[in-house]
């Protein structure tokens, strides 16, 4: 059974869906498997309400433990989704003759790991280390030859992969190293990106974080109680209600969120270094509050006469509607994978 | 016969005219050049093309920056073109309409985002004097990455709504051969560019280099080649190696003196426009007077010599064009080995 981990934004949003999609997939027999149809789907409900809790509070500890252990998170999910990626593709029997060859895999995902991360982390280590000379003196050195460094270990791996070449076994061990780097790129492209994001301000990723999980968890909502019409073939669950209730609360909960997440300076300032100590700093124009008069047409009930807007929520409306639109193709995508791949595990235990 | 991406597309082109012409004759055990009897008559076919191919790469230069940037995408396109083609099967190909134009479209995406990265400055200082032009690129620029970006979004939200059921593995193949064959081509493709713009010495060079040890490696296999190097290239010996080596050395270190001598070759260039360029040389390329030693001076007319110090920095790279290289044709070699052996398999079933 194809328990492996597709690529997508979430890793761990994919996670609660795979628990559920265990207990549902037995009873797939029926035509129409649409979740408001399903029998067993409160207990399924529960089930994933009990998940989401302990992740979601798990996630809230990490945020407020800072930017290195939020990194450090990162790169521990880097690791695992690296390792079983690496792992859907091999072939055992294959693998038997090609010893070292796996660790070829790991040389550069290493490589990888010193290239991304020294690039995006390089001055922030430099800003740790300048009370003490020596130790910034070697620091200084080592981020100047950062890339060439890089460079070097890759050429070394290039040519560790042409020596290991082996008469009969080129088109798989082309096709392994083709592999190896998609799935280095696949990984290591996201989370660079999420780290760098996360020194600008845990904001912004915990924003569009909580909007991805908030999307998901309204779609499932809305498709539990009002789910009709299927959305795409590749995921027959998922409908179009689901979908645009989903839409809605994304864009209003991103309008409101960024709003309370922007009045903490926690999450707003940067991180200059690798330190983990209380953060204090300017928040810049897009985090102050503008404040505009309601207009005439509002109706008379209605308390605020004034309403205080941050720049960044207009932001985070742009942020909600891709939320909406655009992440539930991540998701679509991790589901095409895994399917992609169940066919030929299933193929190879026929023959 | 195909091509496949190496840091020298030319240099494959020529290796590929000579290995169609002796793989006839491959019955034997040991094919080693030394012991071929056509040898003769393929060198004046590879000595024929390689004329024509250095002329032809010496009129680009010749014309400038903007020229050989545009040589590099036309190589650019065709190497695309032949490894997107390499991996289709075209039986499954016809129950996926449309699904060609996705390559193009992240091609046209992966073009668009490298040269916006690389050229964007030169443009905006090409477009200084007219204002109209010069607001329109400058907003153009500004925005690049997010259009790139959503370029790319919609490539992929396109690949997932083609997906149909019980193409998924090939269609996520394709996709994945599509991702790495963009960027192999794009990554050479940026750098070059990229060194071609702070000045020519830094792409001629290296080329020359790589250029100089194949054809050493050549010359010196055909005469004293006896021992193999790898399984993987038959015909390629240890002796031309390591001739090849020292040859590729010393032209590095005489040709950085005689490249560096030339502005059109060490000036960066800011614009895009293609007339003469002017500039401060570059500390790099000013030459340092080293007096001899006595005993040399005693012998040689020479009281001094002039090295630039960008001469110590081709040994570097003289270095690595004659160890590393060479792996990126064995890279080459494997590549299409591993692409014949599927077609014979497709051919006996």
């Amino acid at each position: 059974m194809a328990m492996q981990n597709g690529s997508s934004q979430t890793p761990w949003v994919r996670h609660r869906r795979h628990s559920n999609e265990d207990v549902q997939e037995a009873s797939k027999a029926n035509e129409t498997h649409l979740l408001v149809n399903d029998q067993n789907k409160y207990r399924s409900m529960l089930v994933r309400a009990y998940s989401s809790v302990w992740m979601i509070g798990g996630f809230a500890l990490i945020i407020y433990m800072g930017h290195l252990y939020i990194t450090a998170m990162i790169v521990v999910i880097q690791i695992f989704m690296a390792r079983e990626l690496f792992n859907l593709l091999r072939r055992a029997h294959v693998d038997r003759c090609l010893p070292g060859f796996r660790m070829l895999n790991w040389h550069f995902f290493f490589t990888a790991m010193l290239f991304v991360y020294g690039r995006i982390l390089g001055q922030r280590l430099v800003n740790t280390v300048t009370s003490d000379k020596v130790l910034y003196q070697l620091v200084s050195k080592l981020i100047k030859y950062q890339m060439i460094a890089c460079y070097s270990l890759y050429t070394a791996g290039f040519v560790w992969f042409i020596l290991t070449l082996k008469k009969g076994m080129y088109k798989y061990q082309f096709g392994q190293y083709a592999w190896t780097h998609m799935i280095l790129i696949v990984v290591f492209t996201q989370s660079a990106f999420t780290v760098a994001n996360i020194f600008e301000g845990v904001f912004w990723f915990l924003l569009p974080a909580t909007l991805i999980v908030i999307n998901d968890i309204a779609a499932y909502f809305f498709g539990f109680f009002f789910g009709r019409t299927p959305l795409i073939k590749l995921s027959p669950k998922k409908t179009w209600e689901g979908f645009i209730g989903a839409s809605f609360t994304t864009m209003i909960s991103a309008f409101v969120l960024a709003n309370i997440m922007g009045r903490f300076q926690w999450l707003t300032c940067p991180r200059k270094d690798l330190s983990t100590s209380w953060l204090q700093c300017d928040p810049g124009p897009l985090f102050r509050p503008e404040y505009y008069t309601v207009p005439k047409w509002f109706p008379e009930w209605f308390p605020w006469k004034e309403m205080a807007i941050m720049p960044v929520q207009w932001h985070a409306l742009c942020l909600g509607l891709f939320a909406s639109i655009i992440a539930p193709f991540g998701g679509f995508f991790a589901s095409g994978f895994k399917r992609a791949f169940k066919i030929k595990v299933c193929n190879l235990k026929h023959s | 016969m195909q091509n496949s991406g190496s840091q020298t597309p030319r240099v494959r082109h020529r290796k590929r005219s000579s290995e169609g012409f002796q793989e006839a004759s491959k019955a034997n055990g040991s094919h080693l050049l030394v012991h071929d009897q056509n040898k003769y008559r393929s060198m004046l076919i590879r000595t024929y093309s390689t004329v024509w191919m250095i002329g032809g790469f010496a009129l680009v230069i010749y014309l400038g920056h903007l020229y050989i940037a545009a040589m590099i995408v036309v190589i650019q396109i065709f190497m695309a073109k032949e490894l997107f083609n390499l991996l289709r099967r075209s039986h499954e190909d016809r129950q996926l309409p449309g699904f060609r134009m996705l390559n193009w479209h992240f091609f046209f995406t992966a073009m668009l985002f490298v040269y916006g990265r690389i050229l964007s400055q030169q443009l905006v200082n090409t477009v200084t004097t007219d204002m109209v032009l010069y607001k329109l690129v400058s907003k153009l620029v500004k925005y690049h990455m997010i259009a790139c970006y959503a370029l790319y979004i919609a490539g992929f939200v396109w690949f997932i709504v083609t997906l149909k059921k019980k193409m998924y593995k090939y269609q996520f193949s394709q996709y994945a051969w599509t991702h790495m064959i963009l960027i192999v081509v794009f990554t050479q493709s940026a750098f070059t560019v990229a060194n071609i713009f702070e000045g020519i010495f830094w792409f001629l060079l290296p080329a020359t280099l790589i250029v100089i040890n194949d054809i050493a490696a050549y010359i010196f296999g055909f005469f004293f080649g006896r021992t193999p190097l790898i399984k993987l290239s038959p015909k390629k010996t240890w002796e031309g190696f390591i001739g090849a080596s020292f040859t590729t050395m010393i032209s590095a270190f005489l040709l950085a003196s005689i490249m560096g001598r030339f502005k059109w070759l060490t000036c960066p260039r800011k614009d895009l426009s293609t007339g003469w360029l002017q500039c401060d040389p570059d500390p790099f390329f000013r030459p340092e007077y080293y007096t001899l030693p006595r005993w040399f001076s005693q012998l040689f007319p020479w009281k001094e010599v002039a090295i630039m110090p960008v001469q110590w920095h081709a040994l570097c790279l003289g270095l690595f064009a004659s160890i590393i290289a060479p792996f990126g044709g064995f890279f080459a070699s494997g590549f299409k080995r591993a692409f014949k052996i599927k077609v014979c398999n497709l051919e006996q079933s």
